[in-house]
């Protein structure tokens, strides 16, 4: 066989494939934009490993301040950089002081040169919110002047928040954790920070969960028009092609509108490529650039996919003789078997199982046995449903004629209508098993923190000698705070050094303490213990032997020497009764009154102020976060809550919920093609059964029935293993099960719309073939 | 085929000599076998005789005497009942049915009205034929097949020269 | 014009147009009850427009056709269903059995429509069936019987509701000789045993000769052969 051979023949079914007329183009394009998606998906999917690589090594590559705690020496290339994050909203801002004090220093990646004092470079996405309206408040909080913007390879994603400002004054706050001596960037003990394998889960389910029915798309797309396709191939066959030939010549048919799809899916993916730079999910975006799939993947995708097109076709013809008077199909389809279609939801489930219960913290999923388990458990709809639906219309009653004609056409091509809503209820299950995962790991992030925010939201850390009691009083200041209680904490040991036995100490006025222990009576100078709290053991010890020296703020070994400030137990000191304080804590250990601290113990105490918040106050969060910047640039105010409502979820779950109808609206669009494809068919037929006075209604309801039942199938099959697929996620993340009967719900409404939206436009033309113009026979 | 009620028919457009005639048959309707002109002769005695035709006049010439014939009124009614009269449906019937619906076409009659007659008669015939096949035996069936195979070409024919009849007269009027 | 006494089905001065093609230019038709009458012409002359609109599948441009007293020409499309469904039948060229019913139920179908129960709707079709003898087909479906089998269980489909007026276009068009006789009898037969009226579309004179009375169409325009003679 001569390979010019082999062309002409591929090259005459490229030309059926597109000169078909306006049916033809039709069914080309569908087919393109079918596999079109598929590679588009494919190709994000293998540029996904490659996107967080670039995004782990941009983060190792700037990190800054790494706890080591090893003190460098002062020099002209080093740099002490002072860790400002914020939050805004719930958006959190990295921030960054960077005081060179050299020539030499370390430039941070993205960063042509050092913001002076009073200046700060920021992120692009920094700067439209800055400009923005509604962040007046971020505004007063970062003042200083923007004399620039971090490149791209600064930062980790497109939408991060971030800047850089001048600092000064910055070297007496170096501890190794907010303020640290740098004289290089990038990490020098790279460690293998691991992904949040939920995450990595999710990315994947919802890979195999969108392809999966685009794959059954593309499967069923290059079988459209079969039929018409076999008469024309029987007519090849009769002017003289043998049947080796017609198998080229359809194979070339399938490879045109695969190839076609390599365009549109190159297109696709350019496209879902910038899309994915203006997005943020889960707080993480990411540039267009990090989307780069590896050159080798994406020469496999552009091979595969027309392969795979034409392996479709191929094996669609397996059952089909063409001969040339005509198409012979051999074999009667036996009746389909149960066992084997079992056996692959089944092997789904299997594989999937040595995970459950793995969790978050527990280790990591494979990621192979999560692709094949969910893919076996996918594919199994598509194996069962020809089953369920042979199965179930089998054993369909009587009813009314048209109820009579949609089952008895089922009963007789139940494949075709299972083949037909394989791809709606591939979608719908996949859909419904990740609405429920991200809904229960929702629920997850909703989870009750354990704080008690009746009496406390916020508090507030200063830095370390920062005066208490102003920054206390510009709280009070500060509109919809309603309540402020201000300590200085600290702990303490019974040795400078590596104590073993050690107590919270607490310092506040006598209404401050009331706050935290119950206190008989309190005059300033007392000083109290709290015993029996949690945690707290050696309270009781220390408390015993007043006179003795204890230290306040103790070194430990690896870290930095503290201020180890030997403080005596006072005589009198007075038990006090516990009680939770206003984060709902319980707070053991030394609680003093400001006079029962000598003056050089009080560095080693660290300012804490704990600020109950009148939530109606619009942003009184970032109000109080503008006031703790303006009274310590260093100190850090967390944000409690009692539940910790996340709303990261919502645009994925969105972003799913667009995908899925997408994928559905596509298969929808075939699903029309192929009807009218079938009706036209049956032309004749229809009108002779209005010439006997067959009412539309009877037809048009069949037809109806005939698409609703297999879709009905189709769906509860869907939502069957759907959930359980759900189930089984959930059950791998360690998260409680809940049926999210809303998404379910939502997603078969959506396959049911779908398929009720195709049968109501295949009404009209169905109504215009039911003429009797389809009579004549001359 | 009635040469007779032929000649008549081309009578009808006008007087002419015998030879005359004899020509314009030959023309229209003889195509292979070409009329003698002593059966010219006899038939015109004869229609002259049964007053079909009369004498216009004599031409003296250099041959033979010519005579010139014109219809008569009786041969005009002789002519207009033999076309509408269908034939017999039998076999070879066409070349009698084509002469008369040239004739009609020539004299401006309706040939399609012919041809119809034609067919009702031959359908009539199928009928009974039909019917007799449905009530006889095996050997009556053949038969009646036979014949019905037969008649049932006939009409094609009849069908196919109707739908044929503006060609045709284009033709003849040449 | 009236109709003819007696006639059943009558049409007069009939005008139908497709668009710029006219298919029927005045044609009349009448039939009586138990008449078979042959409706025949070339291709495209309109013979087919004819059954439909005489059948109320498609109404006339203008011109009137009375059924039993009733005017077909102006009567809701609903209603002349319910006339198809009740009084007429129907026998076409070719597909017009539903593929997937088995025969039985193709035949019990129009009766179904009138909302007859399923059970008795195919015992009244399996009386229908012995006598087109394809009583023995009945479990199986249209594409597993010949055409000739096929074409006379269309002919009990068209006879089980007992119609009127049977409507036969073309009855024996995909058949050879000996089976569109075979067709043509037991059409015939059935109808004339049962008073009913047969309006019969063909192009074939030996099916045409089935016939009592035959019209034939041209150019939109008809012709009753009666009257030629």
């Amino acid at each position: 066989m001569s390979m010019g051979q082999w062309a002409r023949d591929l090259g005459m079914g490229v030309r059926f494939a597109v000169a078909g007329g306006r049916e033809g183009w039709t069914r080309a394009l569908l087919t393109a934009v079918g596999v079109g998606l598929g590679v588009a998906l494919l190709l994000l999917t293998t540029a996904v490993p490659n996107m967080l690589s670039v995004r782990h090594e941009r983060d190792s590559a700037r990190s800054d301040i790494d706890y080591s705690f090893a003190e460098k020496k002062k020099s002209d290339r080093t740099l002490v950089v002072a860790d400002v994050d914020t939050d805004f909203r719930n958006k959190n801002i990295r921030g960054r002081e960077l005081e060179p004090e050299g020539a030499k220093a370390p430039l941070p990646p993205g960063l042509e040169k050092f913001p002076a004092v009073g200046e700060m470079v920021v992120s692009p996405a920094l700067k439209r919110l800055l400009e923005s309206d509604d962040a007046k408040l971020l505004r007063e909080r970062l003042p200083e002047r923007i004399v620039g913007t971090i490149q791209e390879t600064g930062l980790i994603g497109s939408h991060e928040l971030a800047f850089f400002r001048g600092g000064g004054g910055l070297a007496p706050y170096i501890d190794g954790a907010r303020v640290a001596r740098i004289d290089r960037f990038g990490d020098t003990t790279p460690t293998e920070t691991r992904t949040d394998p939920v995450l990595i889960l999710m990315v994947i389910v919802v890979f195999v969960v969108l392809l999966m029915p685009v794959a059954v798309f593309i499967a069923a797309a290059v079988r459209f028009g079969g039929e018409r396709r076999d008469r024309r191939l029987a007519a090849l066959r009769l002017v003289g092609s043998d049947s080796r030939m017609t198998r080229r010549i359809a194979a070339g048919e399938a490879l045109a509108g695969s190839v076609l799809g390599l365009v549109f899916g190159t297109g696709f993916f350019l496209l879902g490529r910038e899309v994915a730079g203006s997005v943020e999910v889960f707080d993480v975006s990411v540039f267009p650039s990090y989307l780069n799939p590896s050159p080798a993947l994406a020469l496999l995708v552009g091979i595969a996919v027309p392969a795979a097109a034409v392996l479709v076709t191929m094996f669609a013809m397996r059952g089909v003789v063409i001969e040339p008077l005509g198409v012979v199909r051999t074999a009667k389809p036996t009746r389909r078997r149960l066992w084997w279609r079992l056996l692959l939801p089944l092997g789904g489930l299997a594989m999937l199982w040595p995970m459950i219960g793995q969790g978050r913290d527990g280790g990591t999923f494979n990621e192979y046995l999560v692709i094949g388990g969910v893919l076996l458990l996918l594919i199994g709809v598509t194996t069962l449903l020809p089953w369920v639906v042979e199965a179930v219309v089998a054993r369909l009653g009587s009813g009314g004629v048209a109820w009579q004609l949609a089952v008895r056409r089922l009963q007789l091509s139940s494949g075709t209508a299972a083949r037909m809503v394989n791809g709606v209820a591939v979608a719908v299950a996949g859909a419904i098993a990740l609405q429920m995962l991200f809904a229960g790991v929702e629920n997850d992030y909703t989870k009750n923190t354990g704080y008690d925010t009746e009496r406390a939201q916020i508090q507030v850390s200063l830095s370390r000698g920062a005066r208490l009691d102003p920054a206390a009083g510009k709280f009070r200041d500060t509109e919809g705070v309603r309540q402020v209680y201000a300590y200085a904490e600290g702990y303490l040991g019974e040795r400078p050094k590596e104590p073993n036995m050690g107590a919270e100490v607490t310092v506040g006025d006598c209404a401050s303490l009331r706050e935290v222990a119950k206190l008989s009576s309190c005059r300033d100078g007392d000083a109290f213990y709290v015993t029996n709290a949690e945690y707290d053991e050696d309270t009781r010890k220390l408390a015993k032997d007043a006179g003795r020296t204890v230290f306040l703020d103790p070194s430990y070994e690896g870290g930095p020497r503290r201020e180890e400030a030997a403080w005596t137990v006072p005589q009198g000191l007075k038990q006090a009764g516990m009680r939770m304080d206003p984060m709902g804590r319980e707070r053991g250990g030394f609680l003093l009154t400001p006079k029962a601290l000598p003056t050089a113990a009080q560095t080693a105490l660290r300012g804490q102020v704990y600020l109950k918040l009148d939530a109606s106050v619009p942003d009184v969060y970032d109000r109080v976060r503008n006031t703790s910047a303006a009274a310590d640039p260093l100190s850090q105010p967390m944000a409690w809550s009692s539940t910790r409502t996340s709303d990261r979820y919502d645009t994925l779950r969105t972003g799913l919920f667009v995908g899925a109808v997408a994928v559905m609206a596509l298969i929808g669009a075939s699903l029309l093609v192929s009807q009218l494809e079938q009706l036209r068919d049956r032309k004749k037929l229809l009108s002779s059964l209005v010439a006997f006075g067959t009412r539309r209604r009877t037809l048009s309801l069949s037809v109806l029935w005939q698409t609703a039942i297999p879709i009905a199938l189709g769906l509860l099959l869907a939502s069957v293993v759907g959930m359980t697929l759900g189930v089984v996620l959930l059950k791998m993340t360690d998260t409680p099960v809940v049926v999210d009967w809303m998404s379910v719900l939502s997603m078969t409404g959506t396959g049911a719309g779908v398929v009720l939206a195709v049968t109501l436009l295949s009404l009209p033309p169905l109504l215009r073939l039911m003429r009797p113009d389809g009579l004549r026979t001359e | 085929m009635s040469i007779g009620h032929t000649l008549l028919g081309l009578l009808e457009s006008g007087p002419r000599h015998g030879y005359d005639l004899k020509r314009a048959f030959d023309e229209k309707f003889g195509h292979d076998r070409p009329l003698h002109y002593g059966q010219v002769y006899s038939t015109m005695s004869r229609l002259l005789k049964n007053g079909l035709v009369e004498v216009d006049g004599i031409e003296p010439g250099g041959g033979p005497e010519r005579k010139r014939y014109a219809i008569t009124d009786a041969g005009i009614t002789d002519v207009q009942r033999w076309l509408a009269t269908p034939e017999k449906p039998e076999p070879y019937l066409q070349s009698t049915l084509y002469t008369k619906v040239v004739l009609a076409l020539l004299t401006r009659r309706d040939a399609a009205d012919i041809l119809d007659t034609q067919r009702a008669e031959h359908l009539r015939m199928m009928r009974i034929l039909t019917d007799r096949k449905r009530k006889g035996d095996l050997a009556d069936q053949l038969i009646c097949d036979h014949a019905l195979f037969h008649l049932e070409a006939d009409l094609r024919w009849l069908e196919l020269t109707a739908a044929r009849l503006d060609k045709l007269a284009e033709v003849v009027a040449k | 014009m009236t109709p003819p006494p007696g006639s059943l089905l009558a049409a007069e001065d009939l005008r139908k147009a497709y668009g710029p093609t006219v298919a029927l230019d005045g044609a009349e038709f009448s039939i009586h009850p138990g008449e078979v009458v042959a409706v025949m012409g070339p291709s495209g002359s309109g013979k087919s427009t004819l059954l439909h609109c005489l059948a109320g599948i498609v109404p006339p441009d203008s011109g009137s056709i009375t059924y039993n007293g009733r005017e077909l020409a102006t009567m809701p499309d609903a209603e002349r269903s319910a006339l198809r469904r009740s009084e007429f039948g129907f026998v076409f060229q070719f597909g017009q059995l539903v593929p997937e019913l088995t025969c039985v139920e193709n035949v019990a179908l129009p009766l179904r429509l009138n909302g007859t129960s399923r059970k008795e709707a195919e015992k009244a079709a399996l009386t229908w069936m012995e006598r087109l003898e394809v009583d023995d087909l009945r479990k199986k479906r249209p594409g597993e019987v010949s055409g000739g089998q096929g074409q006379r269980v269309a002919v009990a489909r068209a006879l089980v509701t007992n119609p009127r007026v049977l409507f036969a276009d073309e009855p024996t068009g995909a058949l050879d000789s000996l089976n569109g006789e075979r067709v043509m009898d037991l059409l015939t037969d059935a109808a004339r045993s049962t008073n009913a009226a047969v309006v019969l579309v063909t192009h074939e004179a030996r099916v045409a000769a089935y016939s009592d009375r035959e019209i034939v169409v041209r150019d939109g325009k008809s012709r009753d052969m009666e009257r030629v003679v």
